[in-house]
């Protein structure tokens, strides 16, 4: 399993930092069009081919890479902080508070993710600004995601809160506040690194869903989502097999992530 | 028999909670959506000033939202859920026409996921073979890579139907689940000693194994439900499908929201009634196995 994570490692890595080098290697913007090459196949030139519109399809994958590959920790992080702060705080103070945020927690639990990721993006203007349509999605999965973690830290932070070494701070006279952030938090860490891991491929998965449905991030901004939508006019697999090149670099992103998670599941346990 | 009922009665309130709460914000989102308050009718030049003025007074009471709230959860006791904004029908009747091939591609997709996850759990459990476990554990995690919208398209694609879509993306979950559950069963020191004492592998399964992991799988089919549910949305849309999900994508795209606000709460509750009566059931075989 280790030859496996330093494989996954080097591949992210590799992914990140082709994506961040998207200005020197990708040969032109990605919202740039080629009207003399509408669909064409990869050449020299245009080493994917260009899209229906004729836009360099290696530089939006680029691009789009970077976009995906940026905000899905950032809303991981945001959804992380959002649990510590409901679970942890809630499993801390237990009693009714702590019974209170686990029926909320439920509630939002019970609703299945894409209904109501669909449900809060219809609420938000569809015909917005490319860099706003990002923001929104990447925000909505970042203060929507954080359900299932909550829970993890609600009941870490539970038992926490009746350990000894916790009892005999309190009895000590440490005053509340001073226990949580000395001696609670520091100790939730390990469950928040798995918890942040966690979301990452979950929510690279979820935006990519919502781009295909065409809820996502707006055109011209390229995403995962966005770019895997133009599957839907394919008639077979063999026909352009250079459109799968999105899937594929998805699949090996979400694997890595997933592979590298396993490490912190155990770090966590 | 006591704690059964508490059981059943905490649920029931779940249910009845989220009806409110769902009642309370179905009713603030329309409220607030765009367009709400607007007749049409006021732009007829047929109507004088007071046939338009009583349009007005018709819809002051539904200005204030805790009044609109009480007027919309009467009229949903009544099984009025309102009219779509998009389609101009009754969301009603728009549910109860494409409920039925909702409910047959979940069931259908279901029993296909739950066949697949079962088949190859079992299997993994009883060959303890690491090739096998790791062909297995690949093969699924493939999946669990995959948004399931490609997987609806690559469904399209193949011409494959829709509730096979459903099952591939819902049984790397629960193949995840139930594989450990499985072999943690079959591990267990009296199973092992069960084996070794060359007692069938048919017997130690339904004597042994399934009495120990059914609460927990009976969990992870309730959850399988919402999963289901979830996947019905990219499934549908993209493949023709005019079921629920293809409505709420519709719905979305429209931003229609007492038709999209009524679905979602609807399948919750679906949903909490599918997680219920899986922790009821399996406290039922947990109590009747202690």
């Amino acid at each position: 399993m280790r030859f496996w994570r330093k494989v996954a490692c080097v591949l992210l890595v590799l992914v990140i930092g082709a994506s961040l080098a998207a200005n020197w290697i990708a040969p032109a913007g990605y919202a740039k069009q080629y009207r003399d090459a509408i669909d064409a196949a990869p050449s020299r030139t245009h080493w994917l081919g260009t899209d229906e519109v004729g836009r360099d399809r290696f530089a939006r994958v680029l691009y789009g890479t970077r976009i995906s590959l940026l905000l899905a920790p950032a809303a991981a992080l945001l959804s992380t902080l959002m649990a510590a702060f409901i679970g942890g705080l809630a499993g801390y103070l237990g009693g009714a508070w702590a019974r209170m945020a686990m029926a909320v927690t439920d509630l939002f639990m019970s609703l299945p993710w894409l209904f109501l990721l669909i449900t809060a993006r219809a609420l938000m203007p569809l015909n917005v600004s490319p860099l706003v349509s990002v923001l929104v999605t990447f925000l909505l999965l970042g203060l929507l995601g954080w359900t299932a973690a909550a829970r993890v830290l609600c009941t870490t932070a539970g038992s926490l809160r009746t350990s000894d070494f916790v009892r005999q701070a309190r009895a000590a006279g440490l005053p509340r506040q001073r226990l949580f952030w000395i001696h609670v938090v520091p100790n939730l860490k390990p469950v928040l690194y798995a918890q942040f891991w966690i979301s990452i491929p979950v929510f690279i998965l979820s935006e990519a869903n919502l781009g295909i449905l065409g809820l996502g991030v707006a055109e011209p901004m390229p995403s995962w989502g966005s770019l895997l939508k133009e599957l839907e006019g394919l008639v077979s697999v063999g026909e352009e097999p250079w459109k799968f090149v999105p899937l594929i670099l998805l699949v090996v992103v979400v694997t890595s992530f997933q592979v590298l998670l396993s490490r912190q599941e155990e770090v966590a346990a | 028999m006591r704690r059964l009922r508490w059981k059943i009665a905490g649920h029931a309130l779940a249910l009845l909670a989220t009806v409110l709460i769902g009642g309370l914000l179905s009713a603030t989102l329309v409220r607030l959506a765009p367009g709400f308050g607007v007749d049409e009718r006021e732009l007829d030049p047929h109507l004088n000033a007071q046939s338009v003025q009583a349009l007005h007074d018709a819809r002051d009471q539904d200005r204030n939202v805790f009044k609109f709230y009480f007027s919309y959860m009467s009229r949903a006791a009544h099984g009025d859920l309102g009219s779509s904004l998009a389609l101009g029908q009754p969301v009603r009747t728009l549910l109860r026409d494409r409920a039925p091939l909702t409910l047959r591609l979940l069931a259908v997709g279901l029993g296909l996921a739950w066949m697949l996850t079962l088949t190859l759990a079992l299997s993994a459990a009883w060959l303890r073979l690491s090739v096998y476990d790791t062909v297995t554990t690949v093969v699924s995690g493939t999946f669990l890579c995959l948004p399931a919208a490609v997987l609806a398209l690559l469904s399209v694609l193949w011409s494959v139907p829709g509730s096979l879509a459903i099952a591939l993306i819902v049984f790397p979950h629960t193949y995840r689940y139930a594989r450990n559950l499985l072999v943690k069963a079959y591990s267990r020191p009296h199973i092992i000693t069960a084996r070794a004492k060359g007692l069938g592998e048919a017997r130690i399964l339904f004597w042994h194994v399934v009495p120990v992991v059914t609460p927990q799988l009976l969990a992870v089919a309730g959850v399988s439900v919402s999963l289901a549910a979830g996947a019905a949305i990219p499934v549908e849309a993209l493949c023709g499908l005019a079921g629920i999900g293809q409505l709420a994508w519709q719905a979305a795209l429209a931003r229609d929201l007492p038709l999209l606000v009524n679905i979602t709460i609807l399948v919750t509750l679906v949903t909490l009634l599918a997680n219920s009566a899986a922790d009821v059931i399996g406290y039922v075989v947990r109590d009747q196995e202690a």
